[in-house]
This record gives structure tokens, C-alpha cells and sequence, in this order.
């Protein structure tokens, strides 16, 4: 187990590497003229403030070195100032990382808690017409945006019943109630989305599994249909899922930042977008950054749990 | 009483296709203590028999005819409910692959000890010490380490001895292997074949042994059953159906043997041709197509099992 | 025409996605005669009309016919889709032939390039890239070309080692085929199966993806009447007057995506059944 997760540790590191390069590059190719346009755009016109912009974002010096400051920086828990705001990126990244991180987990747990049993229930009544429904409820799924549902949740229930989801962002530890009632509506809608991959893969899996031999073996010990499934089949068949959480975690982050802009949720994704249409490129890196290196994590968790839950996995 | 009576068994599966006949009109019997060997190629039906008995043919496949008599009891009038307690406690069945038999993600122990506490009503830990024991009964070494350890870190020959400590558990009345060598080693089958030989003797319960091997594991039956096409062939005791195999087929699965005893250089002979496609079987006798001794009414009719002296046999020749 | 007859067999949830998805091919390569209306044609005095006989499908708070931007719009996402479905693939077909096929360290480092690339989340890298670049027609079809063109490699390069490691290609290498023969005769047209069920579902995902961005404003600007944009911006506040605004333009690109996914996973199950789940 301990060379499992030491071997894993160290294949991370020439992703991180080309990860940080993505991160740096990108933000070496902002063009000149952009720059200009930042100026223009914030009233800005003196070389001096030109001068102190391009030190921001470092582009004074030699490429190498320019990525050795940055990076050694980084590794320092620095990742520049905010142009606008002034303020330490990772100040800002600190504030918001939370609340990103809550809606995440929100939007987890709705996923897994219908994707599961939905996926478990599909699989045991293969070609029911309940099987069919979530089949075609998780293909439906997997088409409809949810910035539409998004629109559509803000939109009709006003209307109809002149109710909308509350706005307001309210600290969880200020007032948990207000807090979750924020939060649910946008976790529902990126939990959903999220299910219809989940539910299609925990079906296709408990199939793979039921079809299997010590499946029949638990048969022929007198082990009844509902033990058979519970006792012998899910282990088996949720240890790939537990994979998918960690590929999906890219999607929940994307998901994310266009839940965030529809119900007002300050998070690293809103903040995102306030960057961009500032063109406040310290910020952008940052998130940029770090939501690599989460995803990086993420996987990293997943394929420790992995070995955890799957015998042959930890003691290889 | 035998302990298991099966009485003109009928069995079919859905595909595609139509309705398949995988077992047709097939008695047989066995008796406490003894060894009954099930002898054919694949796609004769023996598998399928096993299956049946145990009614684990899953939702394509039926009875459709016949009794299968459980010491008495007809196992084909049981409820679903009624049939997973006879399940591993008055019958269980060892499979082929020991390497796919066993949950990956379920310590040996427990998976040796689940019947126990499903039909005996033991608590784990009471269930664990009895695998303890079990598990030394087949011969594994060091026992109290391996209930704590996965299958994987199992060899294959420990596997299958843990799906026979497994099987016997509960100690049941009959016990089907159905292939419990054929993945294994050469030196490692037989070590199993006697395991499981001087383990049924002991108990007194009957053993089924199904196998396509009519040379070194039927060598361990009391009795053996020839199946082609899922019917029987003939059915005798071990000693005289080697010395005096009467049925074609039963002839041309002993000439496929080689043998030490015999003249050396002699050919080892094949049967001409192909298995009988079970979704449109020959009219007749299911062996005729392949048979050098085919007679005219062996493709219209099928020849019925007939008893003679200490043996059954269906052909038309024999009568 | 054996493949289309087996399709409508063996596939029909499949077939009719495809017959869906020529729908709106139709729709959007005709959209300039089948529109009624220009499509940023204003008319304030029919501002916020309901769906009706004269304005099929509403009007919104410029007077502008809903239906005519729908149809636009629908012409607009067949352009980006189909060009970055285009340039991903080409782009992957590269990147996936040159890793899966000469390996060695060359594969390591371009896999290990791949695997940070898909680290970054589709949405995020796209904000990030086009706030560099700005927003723009051709600047996003480059963009999503790039971006799913990278992340499909890994599916052709699979492939492509499959077959490199088949018998013929070690046949045709025995008897002194240069590389680039063996490249292009052997390997290509054996990987395209793959190839084509990889277009058809970036068909599908860039659509997506340019709705989007264009939802968050960074897209193709406006006035183009793309579905994302038609659902963001100011036309938003109108939402609350005129609910059919919300209704059109998401539906359209429901339908259209959905009749994709199941059009490719057919096309995948008929062409390569060994590709079942990759997405």
C-alpha cells in the first residue's frame, strides 16, 4: 500500500509539471495590445502604470526566469496581486475556495444519492420499464445545459407562483438554514447533470458484475437475491464508480462557475468571470492554477481510496 | 434411498432464436457415499443438469419436465424462498474457475464461513472458527492467516480447496463439482480429485463429478453417465463400462485416451464430425450424424434408455 | 445503404436522433429563407408578443422575431460545430497517430502533456484561453478545436495501438513499407470507425461548449443570435414578462445535443462495439 501511494505520487509530478507550463504559457501569451486595452479600458494612461502592470504579470524578464520566480512563488503561497483590487490573489482564492468547495459537495452528495440507486435499480431490472425511464431520463440529462435549467428554475417558478430561489449568499456559519437554502437549488441542478454519467456507469458496472462467477457461487451457497446484491455485487460494482467521481471532477468545477453566475454565488467561479471582464490576469492565473492542482488532488484521493477498496489494488 | 433421484428431466433455455433443449428426458441417480461421474463435451448437458438441480438457470432457462427428487423431496416444486435454504446446506456445487469463483473484495473466511451462518444460524465469529477448522480439513497451511486474506493472494489450487472447505461447510447431503480440475495444474488435480473423494466418504454424502475428462477424473466415480446432446448415453458402473464400453459414442470417448497398457504406436482415434446445434437437433438419436454404426431408424427415432443387467444404455443396436 | 438499413433495425432511438440531427442541418444551412423575419430586425411596436399566428414562436423586448434567431441561431451552432468537430478530430487523428504509433519517449511526454490538458476543466480552460484571445466566431471554433482536439487523442491513440499491434501492420512492415505507407494504407483507414464516432459526438460537445461561453457572455458576440446568448445578457430581465424567451433556444439545443448522443452511441455500437462508455 505505502509503494502504491508512493509510486502514485510520483507519476503526479510530470503532470504537475506540464500543468504549471499550461498555466504559465497561457498567461504569456497575452498579447501586448491587451495590455493597451487594459490601460484604456481602466483610465489608465502613464508609462509608469504600464511599466508597473507588466511587472505584475512578470513580462520584464527572460522567459526561464520569469517561470522559476513564478513558480518558486507559487510554492511560497504566492500568486501575485489582484490589478484592480490590490489584494494578495490568494487572498481572494481563500475567500471564495470554500463556497465553491460546499456546492461541490452538495452537488456530490445529490448525485451519488440518486445516481446509485438508480443505477443499481436499472441494472437488477434490466429491460423493466423502469429501466428504461432512467435510461432515457440520465440520455436526457446528458443533453439539457444547466444554464437552461438554470434559467428555467429562476424563470417559471416566478411566474407561476411568484417564488424564486433566494440570491442572497449568506455564510454557513453565520445562518447554516439561509446558507443551504441558497445553495440547494444550483447543488441540485449541477448533482443532476452530474448523475446521468454516474447512473449510466454504476448500471453498465453492476451488470458486468452480476454477470460474474462468484456472483453464481454466492447463488449456489443459498445466499438469497437481495444479500447477493448488497453483500457480493455493490462493493464490486461501485469501485469503478468511485473512479468516475474523480473524472468527473472537471465537469463539477465547469458546472460550477455557470451555476455560480446564475444564483449569485461568490465563489471561485464568480470570481472567474468578475476577472475576465476586468482582464485581471494574476486572478485568472490563479484560479487557473488551482483548479488544476484541485483536480490533480481530487484523483489523487480517488485512486488512494481506490486502492483502499479494491484488495487487489493494496496489496500489489 | 438415494440421495438424489432425477426422473425424465427436461430442460430448456429462451434465445434469440427460439427455445434451446439443452437437457431432454435425463434420469439418474446417486447414493449416499457414492461417486457419479458426468462425462461429456461441452454442450452435452451436464453442466446444465448441475444447474438445475440447484434450479440456478437463471431467467432464460426452465424446467420442463421431470422430477429432481432431493431425498425425497421434489426440489422442482419448491418455492424460490424454500430453495435457497437447501442451497449450500443440503446441496452445493464447486465450480470450474477457482480463480473467478470467489468475491475479489471478501476475505476468505467469511466467504468459507457465509453458509454457516445463512443455514445454521452461527454468528460471524462463531461462523469464522468453523472456516478456521474447514479450512484445515482441505489441507491449506497455515489456516488462521488465510481467512483474513482476498482470494488474489490465494494460488489456484488454495483457491479451490477454499471453494471445497466452502462447499462443505454446512455439511450437505450432496455435493456437484462441476470441472474442479480442469483450471488447475496437473499435479495440483489429482492432490483435489482425492481431497474430495476421501472428504465424501467420510460424510457419507453423494458426490456428483462433472467433467469432459472421461480418462483420469472419472478413474475417481463409482459409477459414470455418458451425455451427448443432452441426452444420456449410457450410464454404468466405472469398472464395467471401461472394461466393456458398449454404447459408439462411450467406445469412441475411450479410444480418444491414450493409453500405457495399449500397443505402442497405436493411433490415437478422433470422432469424425461435429456436436449436435442444440437450436435444430437430428430427429433422431442426437449421436447418429457421427455414428460409424448408424443404422436406418437411428435418424427417425430417438432410442429410449433402456436397463440391461447393471447398466443403462440408448441405442438401437443394443437391443 | 446496408449501414442506414441496419441503423433502422438495430438502432432506432439512434435512427431517429440522426433524422432529428438532419432536421436541424436542414434548418440551419436554409436558415436564411426559412427565417421570416431578420433576425436583428427591430420592431418596438410588437415588443414582447406571445407566440401567435404572426410570430410563430414570440418576440422579444426589441420586437425581434424569436423563431427567425432561433433559426439563425441554429445555423450559427451547425458552423462552430461542425468546423470544431472538424479541427478536433484532424487534430487528434495528429497527435494520437504520432503518439500511439512511434511511442516511446516521444508518447511519454505528449501523453503526459494530454493528461495536465485534461486536468483543466473544458469550461475553465475556454474562459481562461478566450480571455486572452477575446471572443469571436473564429477565435472559439480554434479554441474548441483545440481544446476537444487534445483530449480525443487519447481515444485514437488507443486505437491506433491496437491496431499497430495487429498482425498486418507487422506483415506490412516485414515486407520494407515505408512508415508514412504504412501510416496512411494501413493505420488511418483502420482507425477510422473510431475516427468517425469521435467527430460525431464533438459535434454535439462543441455545440455545447460555444453555448456556454456564449451564456457567460464570452462566446460569439452579440448581436448574433446564438441559443447560449439569447438565454444571457439583457434579454434575461425580459424572461420574467415574456417566459417563451427561456423556452426556444434551450429546447433547440436540448434536442439537438441529445439527438447527437444517441445517433454517436449508435453509430458507435454498429461501427466499434469496443468502444462502449468512452464519451
Amino acid at each position: 500500500m505505502q509503494a502504491y501511494i508512493i509510486r502514485r505520487l510520483l507519476a503526479l509530478l510530470p503532470t504537475l509539471f506540464f500543468a504549471s507550463l499550461i498555466v504559465f504559457v497561457s498567461m504569456r501569451l497575452i498579447p501586448g495590445d491587451v495590455i493597451d486595452l487594459m490601460l484604456a479600458q481602466n483610465d489608465i494612461v502613464t508609462t509608469q502604470d504600464r511599466a508597473r502592470i507588466e511587472a505584475a504579470l512578470g513580462l520584464d524578464q527572460p522567459v526561464m526566469s520569469q517561470y522559476f520566480d513564478w513558480v518558486g512563488g507559487v510554492l511560497q503561497g504566492d500568486l501575485g496581486r489582484s490589478l484592480w483590487q490590490n489584494t494578495p490573489v490568494v487572498d481572494q482564492l481563500w475567500a471564495t475556495m470554500p463556497i465553491t468547495f460546499e456546492l461541490g459537495l452538495l452537488a456530490l452528495i445529490v448525485a451519488l444519492s440518486v445516481a446509485i440507486p438508480i443505477g443499481i435499480y436499472s441494472a437488477i431490472r434490466q429491460d423493466s420499464a423502469g429501466d428504461y425511464v432512467a435510461r432515457s431520463f440520465s440520455l436526457v440529462m446528458l443533453a439539457v445545459p444547466s444554464f437552461w435549467l438554470g434559467t428555467l428554475v429562476m424563470v417559471f417558478p416566478s411566474v407561476w407562483w411568484r417564488w424564486s430561489p433566494p440570491l442572497e449568499y449568506v455564510r454557513f456559519f453565520d445562518d447554516p438554514i439561509a446558507n443551504l437554502s441558497h445553495m440547494i437549488v444550483p447543488a441540485i441542478l449541477l448533482g443532476l447533470s452530474m448523475s446521468a454519467v454516474t447512473m449510466r456507469m454504476t448500471r453498465t458496472m453492476m451488470l458486468e458484475v452480476m454477470r460474474q462467477d462468484y456472483i453464481r457461487t454466492a447463488r449456489a451457497k443459498g445466499v438469497s437475491e437481495h444479500l447477493t446484491i448488497v453483500r457480493h455485487a455493490l462493493r464490486n460494482g461501485l469501485i469503478p464508480v468511485v473512479t468516475l467521481i474523480g473524472l468527473q471532477a472537471p465537469l463539477l468545477i465547469g458546472g460550477a462557475v455557470i451555476l455560480e453566475q446564475i444564483f449569485v454565488v461568490p465563489g471561485m467561479g464568480l470570481l472567474l468571470l468578475e476577472a475576465v471582464f476586468q482582464r485581471d490576469y494574476p486572478v485568472i492565473s490563479g484560479i487557473f492554477l488551482i483548479v488544476g492542482v484541485g483536480v490533480l488532488l481530487i484523483n489523487l484521493l480517488v485512486d488512494l481510496s481506490y486502492g483502499f477498496l479494491d484488495p487487489k489494488v493494496r496489496h500489489q | 434411498m438415494s440421495v438424489l433421484d432425477i426422473n425424465g428431466l427436461t430442460v430448456s433455455f429462451r434465445t434469440e432464436t427460439g427455445r434451446v433443449y439443452a437437457v431432454n428426458d435425463t434420469s439418474l441417480h446417486v447414493d449416499p457415499g457414492e461417486t457419479l461421474a458426468v462425462v461429456g463435451e461441452s454442450g452435452s448437458g451436464k453442466s446444465v443438469t448441475a444447474l438445475a438441480i440447484l434450479r440456478l438457470l437463471g431467467e432464460a432457462g426452465r424446467i420442463d419436465q421431470g422430477s429432481i427428487h432431493l431425498e425425497g423431496e421434489d426440489l422442482t416444486a419448491l418455492s424460490e424462498l424454500e430453495m435457497t435454504r437447501i442451497r449450500g446446506n443440503r446441496i452445493s456445487m464447486i465450480f470450474q474457475e477457482p480463480m473467478t469463483s470467489l468475491n475479489p473484495v471478501i476475505q476468505v473466511g467469511r466467504q468459507v464461513a457465509e453458509p454457516l451462518v445463512l443455514h445454521q444460524g452461527l454468528t460471524w465469529a462463531q461462523g469464522l472458527e468453523r472456516a478456521h477448522d474447514l479450512l484445515a480439513k482441505v489441507a491449506i497451511p497455515d489456516p488462521g492467516a488465510r481467512i483474513r486474506e482476498n482470494p488474489h493472494q490465494l494460488s489456484g489450487g488454495m483457491r479451490q480447496r477454499a471453494m471445497i472447505a466452502m462447499a462443505l461447510a454446512c455439511s450437505p447431503r450432496l455435493i456437484i463439482a462441476d470441472e474442479p480440475t480442469t483450471a488447475l495444474d496437473v499435479t495440483v488435480q489429482a492432490q483435489i480429485l482425492a481431497l474430495l473423494k476421501d472428504l465424501t466418504v467420510e460424510t457419507g454424502a453423494a458426490l456428483i463429478l462433472i467433467t469432459h475428462d472421461l480418462g483420469v477424473v472419472a478413474r475417481y466415480a463409482d459409477r459414470v453417465t455418458v451425455m451427448y446432446g443432452g441426452r444420456i448415453m449410457e450410464t454404468a458402473k466405472a469398472t464395467n463400462l471401461y472394461r466393456d464400453p458398449r454404447h459408439p459414442y462411450t467406445r469412441g470417448l475411450m479410444n480418444s485416451i491414450p493409453s500405457l497398457d495399449g500397443p505402442v504406436g497405436a493411433a490415437l482415434s478422433t470422432i469424425e464430425g461435429q456436436p449436435p446445434d442444440l437450436a435444430h437437433p437430428p430427429p433422431g438419436c442426437p449421436f447418429a450424424p457421427r455414428c460409424s454404426q448408424r443404422q436406418e431408424q437411428c435418424e427417425k427415432q430417438v432410442p429410449p434408455l433402456r436397463r440391461d443387467g447393471e447398466r443403462d444404455i440408448a441405442c438401437v443396436r443394443h437391443d | 445503404m446496408s449501414f442506414l438499413k441496419r441503423l433502422w433495425r438495430d438502432k432506432k432511438l439512434g435512427a431517429i436522433g440522426g433524422l432529428i440531427f438532419l432536421l436541424f442541418l436542414f434548418c440551419g444551412v436554409f436558415a436564411d429563407f426559412l427565417a421570416p423575419f431578420g433576425e436583428n430586425e427591430t420592431d418596438l411596436s410588437v415588443r414582447l408578443l406571445a407566440p401567435g399566428w404572426d410570430y410563430l414562436l414570440g418576440t422579444d423586448h426589441l420586437g425581434r422575431d424569436v423563431l427567425s434567431r432561433v433559426l439563425i441561431g441554429a445555423q450559427l451552432s451547425m458552423v462552430v460545430g461542425f468546423l470544431a468537430a472538424g479541427l478536433a478530430t484532424v487534430i487528434s487523428i495528429i497527435i494520437g497517430v504520432v503518439s500511439g504509433y512511434f511511442g516511446g519517449r516521444i508518447d511519454m511526454l505528449i501523453q503526459r502533456f494530454v493528461d495536465a490538458w485534461m486536468t483543466f476543466p473544458d469550461l475553465v480552460l475556454l474562459i481562461v484561453v478566450v480571455s486572452i484571445v477575446g471572443p469571436g466566431m473564429p477565435q472559439i471554433i480554434i479554441i474548441l478545436g483545440c481544446l476537444y482536439g487534445i483530449a480525443g487523442s487519447r481515444i485514437v491513440r488507443g486505437s491506433v495501438i491496437t491496431v499497430k499491434e495487429s498482425m498486418y501492420t507487422h506483415a506490412a512492415q516485414s515486407m520494407g513499407a515505408s512508415t508514412m505507407r504504412i501510416l496512411v494504407r494501413h493505420i488511418v483507414p483502420n482507425v477510422m470507425p473510431v475516427v468517425i464516432v469521435l467527430f460525431t459526438t464533438r459535434v454535439g460537445a462543441t455545440i455545447l461548449a460555444e453555448a456556454g461561453l456564449s451564456f457567460l457572455g464570452l462566446g460569439v458576440p452579440p448581436p448574433a443570435p446564438t441559443w447560449g446568448s439569447m438565454l444571457s445578457g439583457t434579454g434575461r430581465t425580459y424572461m420574467y414578462m415574456g417566459p417563451w424567451l427561456a423556452l426556444a433556444p434551450g429546447l433547440c439545443l436540448t434536442i439537438v445535443v441529445y439527438a447527437i448522443n444517441v445517433y454517436g452511441d449508435a453509430l458507435r455500437d454498429l461501427l466499434d462495439p469496443r468502444m462502449r462508455g468512452v464519451r
